[in-house]
This record gives structure tokens, C-alpha cells and sequence, in this order.
């Protein structure tokens, strides 16, 4: 599993940096910035969806 | 205010934001438009439209070619394309559209992403401490006008790093401000220009005194080699004023509100702390503060509804986030509800700037509180009041502390 962030959707509501901290981190202008690679430990899996289910701008999008 | 007006009968076709029945409990008129008029009207104020859907709102917020941010505050004067100091808007970003929107926003975004912000919390929390200290050892105490109302004033206060002991004056101002709508316009425009001069004695002071604060942020930044014109520097700090304080004063005081008539909640809150960040969530949703306006810039159709250049539209986020479409018992408030995608803070390009701060003031306040007072009731419910007007809280909120 792959988190995804499409940067010209995501308006910096930070929905997914207060949730999954360890998958997501913010820049200068407070934007949502997907960390490392995007790939998501199994023990993580459950906080990415919480992190898609919860961006209000519907930003964010979990790859197989 | 709204005492000299008729009385609504029909909100489909005759709506008013600030008729009694609406400002008490919006909810179940908002409710019955979902299902029998998406798309209100009222020939009030000059004509305008009410969305109550989150798909209506969310395709308005994120539309800046049929409408424009030029006045975000419905009122029965409406702006013309003269009235405004273009391209800045009167308080930029918010009254900014595309393309001056983008470069007033960058230029505050920094003061207010998360880093920056999160270094407030220790100052948050002495100050809630501080106001909970003050309101003395009797058995009640109002978690409105002596809690609430102070903690975003306290906030902003600080964060323009004016004079702590101006806190009256700043308070004051405050409520010129918010309250400015109301009154005639002789008294407005003098008010305003008192309120105006301590804003340049201050911004001076800045010039003189540069430090590390939003106000000397202001003074300093540039746009393209160019430092900010003073209306741009005084505009955006009123803006924090009208946009910082009575929303989150409202948002905090809804939540205290919400915790006094709900024992299960305040329990569950207080004996799993862990909750607190699905809690605030929860409450943003469920007790939004704020609705938005917009202009029409254009004639065009929506879904059916011919809307016309200058009609208003009133931007109700707190009624998409009760659109059962979305959510989940959408009227029932879950304090512990997983997936919460509200949309209290906007969308689109217009997303709260000030949204990291204003989660952490809620969350800092409502834990200090509980700290301090972990089992508290509503002591007189009838006496509960509301705001009236596009940011809606409880105000007055009598709380028995034991
Ligand atoms: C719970 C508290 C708050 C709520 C619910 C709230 C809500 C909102 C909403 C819905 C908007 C969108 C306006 C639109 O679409 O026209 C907005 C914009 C804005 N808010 Fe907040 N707000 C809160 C607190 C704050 C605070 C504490 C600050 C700063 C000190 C702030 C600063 C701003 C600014 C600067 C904008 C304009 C952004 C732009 O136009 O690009 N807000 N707010
Ligand atoms: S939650 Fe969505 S909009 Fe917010 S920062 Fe993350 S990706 Fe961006």
C-alpha cells in the first residue's frame, strides 16, 4: 500500500498530518507533504485510510 | 436587529439568516431544505441563495469564475466593483479573488503552518490557566464570557504582539469590529477611525521596535521585492481580528456548552484523554461556527436556479456538515467519530489560514477546562444564548462547577 497526495487539491487542512504523523508531514505554508516514498508498513494501513477517509478535499488517494 | 423584520414562514422562499427561529436552532430548517429545496431563495438583502447540501456548497466554495469573495458578509448594502480598494479587498486574503488571492495568501500561509503555530501551545495553556484562576472559587462560572471569549483574544493579542495591558482597549475594538454591521454609519466610520489609529500606533510602534512577532511578520515580508502598502498590513491585521476571535470564542464556547448537557461526553472525555483530537473534529462538525457569503460575478444557472451578478449566496459549511449524504447520523454527535471529513474550515482556495491555531486553542481550552472541572452541568439552559449572524455559539453559558 502507497499513500498519495495530489498537491494541486490539497489546500493544507492538515487532516492527515494530525492523524498518521508517522505517513505524513507539512511544508513551509502548512501543505500536506506525503513522507519518504509513500509506502505504508502493514501496521500503518489502517491510519492511511483514516488519513483518506478524513481530507476534506478529497487530496488524498491510497494505491494497491 | 433582526426585531423590525417579518417573521419567516417558508425558509425555502423567504430564508433569513438572522430570523429568531433560525439563529436558535438552524439544524431542522436546514434539514427540511435538503429534502425540499437544495437551493433556497429570499428576496432579502437585494436577493440571495442558500445551499444546504455539502455537493451544492463544496461546487460554490470551490467556483471562483461564477462567484467572488468581494464581500464574504451578507448584509443590505452591497458592495459595488468601485467600493473596493482592488485589487486588495479589504481584508486580504479573504476578501481577495484569483490571481491577487494566491499572492496575499502565500504571504501569511508561513505565520501560520503548524510548526510555527504548535510553538504557542505552552502560551495557550498559562493563559487558560490564568483565566480559570480568575474566575474565582464560587460554584458557577460562565464558560463564555469568562472563558471562551477571552482565549482567541488573549491568542491573537499576543500574536500581533501588542501591549498585554491594552487588553480591555483590544477587547473593546473587538467588539466594534464584529459588531460594526449594526450600527449607523456616522457612528461605524468614527469608531473606525479611532479603532484605526491604534492600529498605526501600534503598527509604528512595530517599525520603531521590530520583534519576533506576526505584526513585524507583516512589516517585513515582500511581494516581489516590494515590502506590503500600509492598507495591506492594517487590512490583514483587522483580518485576524474579524476572522481569529469571535470563531473560535465560538467554537470553544458550543463545545463547553455541548459537555455541560452531555455527562456521557464530558465522562468518556475526561477518562480517555485520547480522544481529544476525534473530539475537536467532532465538535468543528457538529457546532461549526461559520458561514461564509459570496457574490454572484456572473448571470448563470445552478441546478435550475437562475442566479444573477451581485445576488449574495450564503456559504452554509455548518449545514453541509450535517448533509446525511456525507454523514453517518449526521445529526447525532459521536464523540469518538472515525471518519470525519468536515468541512467547518471551507474549502478550496479559501481554506481557513488560521485552521492550525484555531484547533489548537479548541483543544487546549477544552482540556484545561475538564482538567480543572472534570465533572460540571448547565446550570440554567433557558439562559443559554446564541449569536446570531454568519458565525454562529453559544454565548452566554451559566456552568456549575460544583
Ligand atoms: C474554529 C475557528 C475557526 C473557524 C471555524 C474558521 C472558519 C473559516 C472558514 C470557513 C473560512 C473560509 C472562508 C471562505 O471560504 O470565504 C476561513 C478563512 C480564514 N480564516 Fe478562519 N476560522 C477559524 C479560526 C481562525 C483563526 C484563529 C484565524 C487566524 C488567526 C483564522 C484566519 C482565517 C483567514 C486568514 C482566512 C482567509 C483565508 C483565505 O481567504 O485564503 N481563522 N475561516
Ligand atoms: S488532509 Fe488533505 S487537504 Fe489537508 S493537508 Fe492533508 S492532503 Fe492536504
Amino acid at each position: 500500500m502507497k499513500v498519495v497526495i495530489n498537491a494541486d487539491a490539497c489546500t493544507g487542512q492538515g487532516r492527515c498530518f494530525g492523524i498518521a504523523p508517522e505517513l505524513f508531514d507539512f511544508d513551509d505554508l502548512g501543505n500536506g507533504v506525503v513522507k519518504g516514498d509513500g509506502v505504508v508498513p502493514p501496521e500503518l494501513e489502517e491510519k492511511a485510510r483514516l488519513a483518506e477517509a478524513n481530507c476534506p478535499e478529497h487530496a488524498i488517494s491510497i494505491e494497491a | 436587529m433582526s426585531t423590525n423584520k417579518p417573521l419567516v414562514e417558508d425558509f425555502a422562499t423567504d430564508w433569513d439568516h438572522t430570523d429568531p427561529q433560525w439563529v436558535a436552532n438552524p439544524y431542522p430548517i436546514w434539514e427540511d431544505l435538503r429534502e425540499r429545496c437544495p437551493v433556497a431563495h429570499t428576496n432579502r438583502y437585494g436577493g440571495a441563495w442558500f445551499p444546504s447540501t455539502h455537493e451544492g456548497v463544496s461546487r460554490i466554495a470551490k467556483d471562483t469564475e461564477n462567484y467572488t469573495s468581494r464581500s464574504v458578509v451578507i448584509s443590505n448594502l452591497r458592495p459595488t466593483d468601485e467600493d473596493l480598494p482592488a485589487p486588495i479587498g479589504i481584508a486580504p486574503p479573504i476578501t481577495s479573488d484569483p490571481p491577487f488571492h494566491a499572492i496575499a495568501r502565500r504571504l501569511i500561509l508561513p505565520a501560520f503552518a503548524p510548526g510555527v503555530v504548535n510553538a504557542l501551545e505552552p502560551q495557550i495553556r498559562a493563559l487558560c490557566n490564568r483565566l480559570i484562576d480568575q474566575m474565582g472559587s464560587g460554584d458557577i462560572v460562565n464558560g463564555g464570557t469568562q472563558y471562551a471569549q477571552y482565549i482567541p483574544v488573549g491568542v491573537i493579542q499576543q500574536m500581533l504582539g501588542f501591549p498585554e495591558d491594552d487588553i480591555e482597549i483590544f477587547l473593546q475594538i473587538v467588539m466594534d469590529v464584529l459588531d460594526a454591521i449594526d450600527l449607523p454609519a456616522a457612528e461605524r466610520q468614527a469608531r473606525g477611525d479611532v479603532n484605526r489609529a491604534y492600529f498605526e500606533a501600534q503598527v509604528q510602534d512595530h517599525i520603531d521596535n521590530p520583534r519576533d512577532d506576526f505584526t513585524s511578520y507583516l512589516l517585513n515580508v515582500e511581494i516581489e521585492g516590494h515590502k506590503l502598502e500600509m492598507d495591506h498590513v492594517l487590512g490583514t491585521i483587522l483580518l485576524t481580528l474579524v476572522a481569529g476571535i469571535d470563531t473560535t470564542w465560538s467554537a470553544i464556547s458550543s463545545s463547553l456548552w455541548h459537555l455541560a448537557h452531555h455527562p456521557d461526553d464530558l465522562a468518556r472525555l475526561v477518562n480517555e484523554p485520547e480522544l481529544i483530537d476525534m473530539a475537536v473534529e467532532e465538535f468543528l462538525r457538529f457546532y461549526a461556527p461559520v458561514t461564509m457569503a459570496r457574490l454572484v460575478a456572473k448571470d448563470h444557472d445552478f441546478d435550475g436556479c437562475p442566479m444573477k451578478k451581485d445576488d449574495w449566496i450564503l456559504l452554509g459549511f455548518p449545514a453541509a456538515n450535517r448533509d446525511p449524504k456525507v454523514f453517518e447520523d449526521a445529526d447525532t454527535f459521536i464523540i469518538d467519530r472515525k471518519e470525519n471529513r468536515h468541512v467547518a474550515f471551507g474549502l478550496g482556495i479559501h481554506r481557513c489560514a488560521g485552521s492550525n491555531l484555531a484547533r489548537l486553542e479548541l483543544k487546549v481550552a477544552i482540556q484545561e477546562f475538564i482538567k480543572r472541572f472534570p465533572t460540571f452541568t448547565l446550570e440554567h439552559p433557558n439562559e443559554v444564548t446564541f449569536a446570531p449572524g454568519q458565525v454562529r455559539g453559544a454565548r452566554n453559558v451559566p456552568i456549575r462547577v460544583k
